[in-house]
């Protein structure tokens, strides 16, 4: 059947077989992924299916992960690999920034690193330190990488199809506290492009701008103002490297509003430069500042603390008052 | 070397027809063979061992009990925390059940003024030293990422971070040798974790430095899901003399071989012979967490071989063999676990939440603006949900 329903770590997995199974380049690689499947089962069975040789469980080293990947790649495979957890990637900070991000260029082209780095990332599952970190602007940083968060099984499915199929290196940045959640995936659907922000609720009076983990929290946030009759148009961003800056601006002209909404720290975060880009496009239009709703300049607080440290709903409309209040 | 054994080594020694990669296989000892040193069989008999007896001479039927005491109060605060966990108390719960010998042997060859760098699974360690068991609750509960000032037992914060501690304690061990002390360090890890650059980088520093660091490495056999094939193809303890100093492995179910061969390796430590590495060969009974199911991914028949080397029934065995323990003695022992259970279930019951505010506690030791700021501009928001606090409300965030 083409449409079924999934939980996003289960469309990911599907995502994953589909790959596997058409392209003997494709490998998975990361610590736990084989028998157990993953901690959050995301690879749960591939490797029964495939064998070790295709779905590989690594020595515990994220540096030796990333790197041998960089080879593996070399040599002609397209490994996807698995980080833990979002507070993991640094030992292998080192190969990322220095060598795969830049690898392509200093070849002048001769080289591809099509390399797929999956992190389960951000916070609200109650769990210990290093767990619930929302890294990815550390990441965007850096030239040469490509940098995706899907928000639904749909995405899930097809944005990793497309990440895979990447001759550059991406990013993968998997909402942990919405592994669980539950959207139709069509595996016959034409997907948009990899790196095309969505329209994901149309309105009048103000945008939000959001992606991964915090995109349901925006709609919620829509829903609820429009009980007090205010018109918020809700966009899932999908790619924070590139960002569709172009889909931004068409919403922005239209509600002349913008809030951008993210679980990293806003210091230095992806709002920041939405905010900026989009005042340097759209100065005229706008009726108030880019407000933006994130993380606190703070460490990840333990488990007790996150309800408060998270931008919840309340949060997010506190941004949107204050925005239709200029 | 001598002048024989080079010319032996220059001949060719294909004559059997053995093929050279099956050769080069059976060279090569597997990592699970095990090597080790023991005192006490798991049947609770002495073992004479030359090397290691005289570190342990001065044990007493007192000190015995002592370390049997040790390890049957931090099983039983073990799994109370076990049960915490499951009662919605506990976040989570990293148990050390199966560890408790290489744990007590370990931590009671410690010294007031040496220094320990534990992982996350420490918690018998942490006994020794005198923390509070409470005190390591506190992350598990997620009221704090670590509730204890580590100067106070010279026992750092648990470090979640594969492997990371391993290099603050060769550093730690780098100060100690500069500021002329004979105190040692003892940097705790997994079998998983010796795979992390870190790891090497710490013995290569501390082997460079001639640092007195004990680096002291659980092999409970398994780091997740993976088996200790995925990490190593020789024995760890094998490895240290790459890097320029002894390793050992130990039976890490083993409380009195634990303690001999760490007293032995902190002793190096103290008078300047520089780093050491012990693998303690021991096995993770449990789960990895509370969050972990190993039913997909190992049989049962490995946990039960590996009960019948449980480091309690080992030493209680050795105990009534040699008259060391009377029954009183196992009556109270069974009374102090149930009253420390019930300590520690009702302080984490107790335990508050943190204040809101504390997520802008001590980002900085000398203050930062932008800190301040959100702090004010959280407490405003808060403020704003009150009866008391409602008006306008100038939220940055
Ligand atoms: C850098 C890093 N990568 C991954 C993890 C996730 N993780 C937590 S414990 C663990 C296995 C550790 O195994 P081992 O070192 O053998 O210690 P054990 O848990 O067996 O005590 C992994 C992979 C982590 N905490 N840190
Ligand atoms: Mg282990």
């Amino acid at each position: 059947m083409a449409v079924q329903k999934l939980p996003l770590a289960k469309a990911i997995n599907e995502s994953l077989r589909v790959a596997l199974d058409t392209d003997p380049k494709v490998l998975i690689m990361g610590e736990d992924v084989g028998k157990l499947g993953g901690v959050f089962r995301v690879t749960d069975g591939l490797q029964k299916d495939f064998g070790e040789g295709r779905v590989i469980d690594t020595p515990l080293a994220e540096s030796g992960i990333v790197g041998t990947a960089i080879g593996l790649a070399l040599r002609g495979y397209r490994p996807v690999v698995e980080i833990q957890f979002d507070g993991f990637v640094f030992p292998a900070y080192d190969q990322i920034v220095t060598q795969l991000a830049k690898m392509h260029a200093r070849a002048l082209g001769k080289i591809k690193m099509p390399v797929v780095i999956r992190i389960p990332y951000g916070g609200g599952i109650g769990a210990v330190e290093h767990h619930s970190e929302s890294p990815e602007a550390l990441f965007a940083h850096v030239a040469g990488l490509k940098i995706v968060s899907p928000s639904t099984s749909a995405d899930g499915y097809w944005m990793m199809q497309q990440a895979i199929q990447s001759d550059d290196p991406v990013i993968f940045f998997e909402p942990k506290r919405r592994y669980w959640d539950k959207g139709e995936v069509d595996t016959e659907a034409i997907p948009g492009p990899l790196h095309k922000a969505r329209v994901t609720r149309t309105g009048t009076d103000l945008t939000l701008a959001a992606y991964g983990p915090m995109v349901k929290v925006c709609l919620e946030a829509a829903a609820a103002a429009a009980e007090e009759g205010k018109s918020v148009e809700v966009l899932d961003l999908r790619s924070m490297s590139p960002i569709d800056f172009d889909t931004i601006q068409t919403s922005v002209e239209k509600t002349r509003r913008l809030v951008v909404v993210h679980e990293a720290p806003v210091f230095y975060g992806a709002g920041a430069e939405i905010a900026a880009r989009i005042t340097e496009r759209s100065f005229y239009h706008l009726e108030a500042p880019v407000l933006r709703v994130g993380g606190f300049h703070a460490p990840y607080p333990p488990a007790r603390l996150e309800e408060e440290y998270l931008p919840g709903l309340d949060r997010v409309l506190d941004a949107v008052d204050r925005s239709l209040a200029y | 070397m001598t002048v024989e054994s080079t010319a032996a080594a220059r001949k060719p020694r294909r004559s059997s027809g053995t093929k050279r990669a099956g050769a080069k296989t059976a060279s090569q000892p597997k990592a699970s063979e095990p090597q080790l040193v023991q005192l006490l069989t798991p049947e609770g008999e002495r073992v004479k061992n030359d090397e290691y007896d005289g570190y342990v001479a001065d044990i007493t039927p007192e000190s015995l009990r002592g370390l049997y005491r040790d390890m049957v109060l931090t099983r039983r605060f073990d799994a109370e925390a076990t049960s915490l966990q499951r009662q919605g108390e506990l976040g989570l719960w990293a148990s050390l059940l199966g560890q408790e010998a290489a744990q007590i042997g370990s931590g009671r060859a410690l010294r007031d003024d040496d220094y320990v760098f534990p992982t996350y699974r420490e918690h018998g360690v942490a006994w020794c030293r005198g923390v509070d068991p409470t005190n390591l609750l506190g992350m598990f509960r997620g009221v704090n990422h670590g509730g204890w000032d580590p100067k106070t037992n010279n026992f750092h914060l648990y470090t979640i971070v594969i492997g990371s501690q391993t290099l603050h304690a060769a550093g730690y061990a780098m100060g100690v040798a500069k500021d002329g002390a004979d105190s040692a360090v003892i940097a705790y890890f997994g079998d998983g974790a010796s795979s992390q650059g870190d790891v090497a980088e710490s013995f290569t520093f501390s082997a460079v430095y001639n640092a007195p660091v004990v680096f002291f490495c659980q092999n409970n056999q398994w780091a997740i899901s993976e088996p200790t094939e995925k990490q190593m193809r020789v024995p760890l303890y094998q490895r240290a003399q790459g890097f320029g100093f002894p390793g050992v492995r130990v039976d890490g179910n083993d409380v009195l071989a634990c303690l001999a061969v760490t007293r032995a390796a902190l002793e190096r430590a103290r008078t300047g012979q520089g780093p050491m590495l012990v693998e303690a060969f021991t096995y993770r009974m449990g789960a990895h967490t509370t969050s972990d199911d190993p039913t997909k991914y190992r049989a049962d028949e490995e946990r039960e071989a590996w009960e019948a080397k449980d480091p309690i029934l080992r030493l209680r065995a050795y105990l009534e063999r040699e008259s060391a323990a009377d029954e009183a003695f196992f009556a109270a022992l069974e009374k102090e676990s149930e009253a420390l259970g019930r300590r520690v279930r009702e302080a984490v019951r107790a335990m508050p939440d943190p204040d809101h505010m504390a997520i802008f506690d001590h980002v900085y030791a000398d203050g930062h603006a932008l800190v301040d700021e959100e702090r004010a501009q959280f407490a405003a928001y808060e403020a704003s949900f009150s009866d008391s606090g409602a008006g306008a409300v100038e939220e940055g965030k």
